[in-house]
């Protein structure tokens, strides 16, 4: 927990970053919504991997299917589904302003709540699995999905489907909030805002508490009295409601929906949230979000330069993150400024304590 | 059911699945070693397996005969278990479980890019020429190639074990699965047996890579697949069952041709994947009804 002061900047600088980066950067307002949505990656991962100690590599499918929930839902509002799909998409049906309006907020609505209601059952099913049999079921049930999407012929198959475009007023693409780029850009950073809040709010309170009881030791937490399991559910819920919407949005952004590389990618997203979050610090409100910075800006700077090594390289940062950094970058800054976490440092106790330390 | 009308393809699906079985008991195999020695699951399982299917497949377009493949196989994995361990593992051995999984899947990843890199990204097969034998009036075909592969792998499984009963170094693997500190103190190196049983279990996935470059097909990204069934066959035989590893992976192999049969072979990794999640699910279930009567 970071100090109030500190968090105060945190966030002011996290909304003057929001309002003031696309007016500055024009041209990369698609690495700035990705990074909004990485955002809410890590930070809803975190949840169940930094607060509540269960380790999944499944959160990708919540993002995945709101992905396609959220596309099919804008489509069958207008048009039917499968002759979308069959003919090809945006080629021969074009959205009005009015059915693409409605249509999108109907799409995030449910891209939000039938993951949440799936992670519900989902949860209830495989929360009861421990430590790294979680993580190895979660990594099949991500690979898993995306293998069945493939096989799904009204959402195209392996082809993939397009998503419907920004509506367009006489040849000309409707100006509404500076056109489409600059609206999804705004829903992700309204996205990401929101999850911040949610999950701050959600971490100050008793559930917040249980979490880390539940990391701490489970049987213990269970034998006080907590019915650990609704905690975990209920925490599943949470992170598969923001994830869902991640996906619908992304969708939009990117146009075009595959399953396996784009929907269900547990090779790129899925490691990319968990690593995001282990390179800011596991547990912490803000190490997701100081990750996925990092992350994002490594990533869109120096992925140019490992053309056709992309995945070596992530290979070779994941080892050497886990490896040498598991405790991220929040827990290097508590270690070196523990004032900024409200802890009251005492040289003298502290030294004592590293002697201690040393001794052992 | 098409099982029922044509009661060959029984048969069929239960000689193939076993004869499949057989290899993934033997990447199981491997598995258990390292996790019940080390405390690691090596996700990175199912590359070595297509990595030295991969090597195989090399010295086949050498023009020499897959079969010869086997002991390259073997020593090239076995080498670079060796000096993977002695790069990265030997770091999160003491760790949390979940970090030498994030590990082992970061060393996957490079090694799956890697393959792609120097083996191209489509399907290969090293043919060793070997026959088919039919019965039934053809209504059963067994390629001989299969047999082989399923009794090498059965060889392989009972070397290992013999050598884990006689040398001195299976000895040492034993005790230091036992109890580590244990077997330091009575002058066990530790390192040194963690590195070996590293490089053992990178062997024997070569060996068995061979055989399934043999008898099926290699990609670069198939690798999962092969970990996850290992995964599943270790908790289900239980952690230091060895015949139980056997049993259930060639019950595994089995299970897995029936379905393809049935639900056709397009949702095969689907199937194991979903299958994985059950017996997880059902396993969980069956515990928590033991603490149940604990209470």
């Amino acid at each position: 927990m970071l100090s109030d002061k500190k968090e105060l900047s945190g966030i002011t600088l996290i909304i003057l970053f929001g309002v003031l980066s696309p007016i500055l950067f024009p041209n990369y307002r698609i690495q700035l919504s990705e990074l909004w949505i990485f955002m809410v990656f890590a930070s809803t991962w975190n949840i169940q991997g930094g607060k509540m100690g269960y380790n999944s590599f499944g959160n990708i499918i919540f993002f995945g299917l709101g992905m396609y929930l959220c596309a099919s839902t804008q489509i069958a509002y207008a048009f039917d589904l499968a002759e979308w799909t069959a003919a090809g998409g945006v080629k021969t049906f074009v959205h009005t302003a009015s059915q693409y309006f409605i249509g999108l907020p109907l799409g995030l609505i449910i891209a939000g709540l039938v993951p949440a209601l799936i992670a519900g059952f989902l949860g209830s099913l495989i929360l009861g699995l421990r430590g790294h049999y979680f993580a190895i079921c979660t990594l099949g049930i991500g690979i898993a999905a995306g293998e069945f999407a493939t096989s799904v012929s009204i959402w195209g198959g392996g082809q993939g489907m397009t998503v419907p475009v920004w509506p367009k007023v006489d040849g000309q693409d409707l100006d509404f909030l500076g056109g489409g780029m600059n609206f999804f850009y705004t829903l992700s950073f309204l996205l990401f805002v929101s999850t911040f809040f949610t999950l701050r709010w959600l971490f100050s309170t008793r559930f917040g508490l249980i979490l880390t009881a539940i990391r701490d030791n489970e049987d213990k937490a269970e034998a006080m009295g907590i019915p650990t399991m609704r905690y975990k559910v209920t925490g599943w819920v949470f992170s598969a409601f923001f994830m869902g919407i991640a996906g619908g949005i992304y969708g939009n952004i990117n146009g075009y929906i595959e399953p396996t590389e784009v929907a269900f990618a547990g090779a790129t997203f899925g490691v990319y949230m968990v690593l995001m979050t282990i390179l800011g610090g596991k547990g912490t409100l803000w190490g997701p979000i100081i990750g996925a910075l990092v992350f994002q800006v490594f990533k869109e700077f120096f992925w140019t330069f490992f053309l056709g090594w992309q995945l070596v390289a992530l290979g070779f940062l994941i080892i050497v993150i886990v490896v040498f950094f598991p405790e991220g970058i929040m827990g290097w800054l508590r270690q070196k400024k523990p004032a900024w976490f409200g802890e009251v440092v005492d040289s003298k106790a502290r030294l004592a304590q590293v002697k201690i330390n040393t001794n052992d | 059911m098409i099982l029922l009308q044509a009661p060959f393809l029984n048969l069929q699906a239960l000689l193939d699945g076993v004869m499949v079985g057989s290899i993934f008991a033997l990447v199981a195999y491997g598995m258990a070693l390292v996790w019940g020695v080390m405390n690691i699951i090596n996700v990175a399982q199912g590359e070595y397996v297509i990595l030295g299917g991969y090597i195989t497949f090399g010295i086949y377009k050498l023009g020499v005969s897959p079969i010869y493949g086997m002991p390259f196989s073997f020593l090239f994995l076995f080498i670079l278990g060796y000096i993977l361990y002695r790069l990265i593992v030997f770091r999160v051995v003491d760790k949390d479980m979940f970090i030498s999984i994030l590990a082992t899947f970061g060393i996957s990843i490079m090694i799956q890019q890697f393959m792609n890199m120097f083996f191209g990204s489509q399907v290969e097969t090293a043919l060793t020429g070997l026959g088919t034998i039919f019965f039934f009036d053809g209504n059963i075909t067994i390629a001989l190639v299969k047999v082989f592969s399923f009794v090498i792998s059965i060889l392989g499984a009972i070397a290992v074990i013999y050598f884990m009963r006689v040398s001195k170094l299976g000895r040492a693997i034993r005790a230091t699965a036992q109890n580590p500190r244990a077997a330091r103190i009575l002058g066990v190196d530790t390192e040194k047996v963690y590195a070996y049983t590293y490089a053992i279990n990178a062997g024997l996935c070569g060996l068995a890579g061979s055989l399934v470059a043999m008898t099926y097909t290699l990609h670069p990204y198939i690798g999962l697949p092969y970990t996850v069934r290992s995964f599943m066959i270790v908790i289900i035989a239980g952690l230091g069952n060895i015949p139980g590893v056997l049993v259930s992976g060639l019950g595994l192999g089995a299970i897995e041709e029936f379905s393809a049969y049935l639900i056709g072979s397009e949702f095969r990794i689907g199937v194991i994947f979903s299958l994985l999640v059950i017996i997880l699910v059902y396993r969980s279930k069956k515990l928590a009804k033991k603490r149940e009567y604990l209470k």
